[in-house]
């Protein structure tokens, strides 16, 4: 199914620093998100003009840019929680499904994070990490149960397993969150601005908890201001701006000598302070 | 003193009406337990109850068909809704209980499409009293009870649906398992209402012969001519029976607003324990 549309895009991947724990080179190849022409429109916004983008295995690719560059919604068009108006997405090689049972057993292998939580507010934080491997994957409860209180411990919140979301801190919440969705196994997860709604503190202990994924070789896909995040744990920054990829690079790169002129003009914004 | 007032004002009223001898009270004593009246009150708490059931599973049907994205779901649902509740219950009763005999004469079960027939009856022994009293009031409710679910399951934040599709559920369990129980909250409270309205509604039942509390009643009026008095004991009866579902309301809405807000609301028996602590201001009225 290759085709030119991406290939642009792949010098880029191929000239990465080597990071800490980064997967075998081999496994490298396998191209497990592929976006060809993709085209999206609210009304008369124009979200996504022509995006192309590769994401290999093992790969940690953060998408910056200004608010309404298009970033969250190329995100989301991933596990089709938006529908894309033109183009391709391959996942794992297989095209994207409209709907029905194909497209809940892709989303099933996607694991995603959203800005807001969205735990289940009338489930504990241990039904919210069991109810998807209960009622999707169609896993035993207990062994469900076991390998949620795993992930928990995993994450640091196993002594909040029987609260409530809503008893939570943000931090808390969102890293339930991120225990939800690997608790499905997921090929690949999507970050919608973990932590955009969090307090300076809590944006630590849910980073250190990104960072740790990144270094397990997790294939991750990340929306985020926080340009720490993208120098230490990121293998290629893609920056956006006006629906468009303006710029793709490592994030030694970017950060210090980025080639286009809008990225070293957002980049003099928020690196100001 | 607002409050003393009010006291005093309805002492007067009620001495009023005492004196006023507009009723005998000893028939209305006489009357309260009598045999046929509690049967009417049993069979009006029959079929408030089997009618608001009807009602609460056609709303959650209707309301899940109405915010379908499948036009053919949603426009069935919108017509349901806009027929029952377009048009008087009074007339819908009448309708089960008069018009459906006259049009169907039998009413049978069948498997489509084939002949094999699994019920049969002639209509008129079919559409009993009982039976045009629970559709005439059941499906009814159902249209009113969809409006109340609908607006509940669009309460619930997005968010919970696409957390819910991004870990790979379908449609239909993602309503079960993640909407329609946080959507309790917003539904509990107006379906007390709308039961308290049904206990009075299905004293229209009355009309098709079903004999409830009203129905009851103005048999034994009919024939003794205690009008007053018999039309008292239903009204006793249904002041009752509406109590008891308030206070059942009451205490059901504030079992499902736990986890939704930080303290409970007192109860009523806690409120006036706190009250009658001295110094408090309405003792202080009393004193």
């Amino acid at each position: 199914m290759a085709s030119p549309g991406f290939r642009a895009v792949l010098p880029g991947a191929l000239c990465y620093n080597r990071r800490v724990g980064e997967a075998d080179p081999a496994e490298d190849k396998r191209q497990l998100v592929v976006l060809e022409g993709v085209r999206k429109s609210f009304g008369d916004l124009q979200a996504l003009r022509d995006i192309d983008l590769t994401v290999s295995a093992g790969e940690v690719v953060v998408l910056i840019g200004p608010s309404g560059s298009g970033k969250s919604t190329l995100c989301r068009c991933i596990n089709r929680l938006e529908t894309i108006d033109a183009g391709t997405i391959l996942i794992d090689g297989m095209p994207l499904p409209q709907e029905g049972k194909a497209l809940a057993r892709l989303r099933a292998d996607i694991g995603m994070v959203f800005q807001s939580f969205n735990l289940f507010a009338h489930k504990t934080v241990l039904q919210n990490v069991t109810l998807g491997p209960i009622k999707v994957r169609d896993i035993p409860k207990a062994e469900a149960a076991e390998r949620g209180m795993a992930l928990l411990e995993r994450v640091g919140i196993a002594d909040k397993a029987d609260r409530y979301p809503a008893e939570l801190s943000g931090g808390q919440q969102q890293r339930a969150a991120i225990a939800r969705a690997l608790a499905m196994d997921p090929k690949l997860m999507l970050f919608d601005e973990p932590t955009s709604a969090l307090d300076p503190e809590m944006i630590k202990e849910v980073l250190d908890v990104m960072i740790e994924l990144a270094k397990e070789g997790t294939t991750m896909i990340v929306v985020t201001h926080e340009m720490g995040f993208a120098r230490s744990a990121a293998r290629r920054v893609v920056f956006m701006d006006g629906g468009r990829i303006v710029e793709t690079a490592d994030p030694d790169t970017f950060f210090s000598s980025p080639s286009t002129e809008r990225a070293r003009d957002f980049l003099s914004k928020i690196l100001a302070h | 003193m607002a409050a003393a007032v009010l006291l005093g004002l309805l002492a007067l009223l009620i001495r009023l009406i005492v004196n006023s001898r507009f009723a005998d009270f000893a028939v209305v004593r006489h009357y309260l337990f009598n045999r046929s009246i509690l049967v009417g009150l049993r069979n009006t708490l029959v079929i408030s109850v089997l009618a608001q059931m009807v009602g609460i599973t056609l709303g959650v049907t209707l309301s899940v068909m109405r915010l379908s994205k499948n036009p053919v779901l949603s426009v069935t649902s919108w017509l349901y809704i806009w027929f029952f509740r377009g048009t008087p219950v009074l007339v819908q009763l009448l309708f089960w209980f008069n018009a459906v005999p006259q049009v169907f004469k039998t009413f049978a079960v069948s498997v489509p499409f084939t002949h094999i027939v699994l019920y049969q009856k002639p209509m008129v022994l079919f559409m009993t009293s009982f039976m045009a009293a629970l559709l005439g009031l059941g499906l009814n409710e159902g249209a009113y009870m969809a409006e109340i679910v609908r607006a509940a399951i669009i309460s619930v934040d997005e968010g919970q649906t696409e957390a819910a599709q991004a870990l790979g559920m379908r449609s239909g369990l993602i309503m079960r398992r993640v909407v329609l129980p946080q959507a309790m909250r917003v539904i509990i409270p107006p379906t007390g209402n709308e039961f308290i309205s049904m206990l009075k509604t299905s004293s229209l039942a009355s009309v098709v012969l079903y004999g409830e509390l009203l129905r009851r009643a103005s048999d034994i009026y009919s024939t003794n001519l205690r009008v007053v008095e018999l039309l008292l004991d239903a009204s006793i009866w249904y002041l009752v029976l509406t109590s008891i579902a308030t206070i059942g309301q009451y205490y059901l809405e504030r079992r499902f607003a736990r986890g939704a807000s930080r303290e409970l609301p007192l109860t009523p028996l806690q409120r006036i324990r706190r009250n009658l602590v001295p110094g408090r201001p309405w003792f202080r009225v009393l004193r």
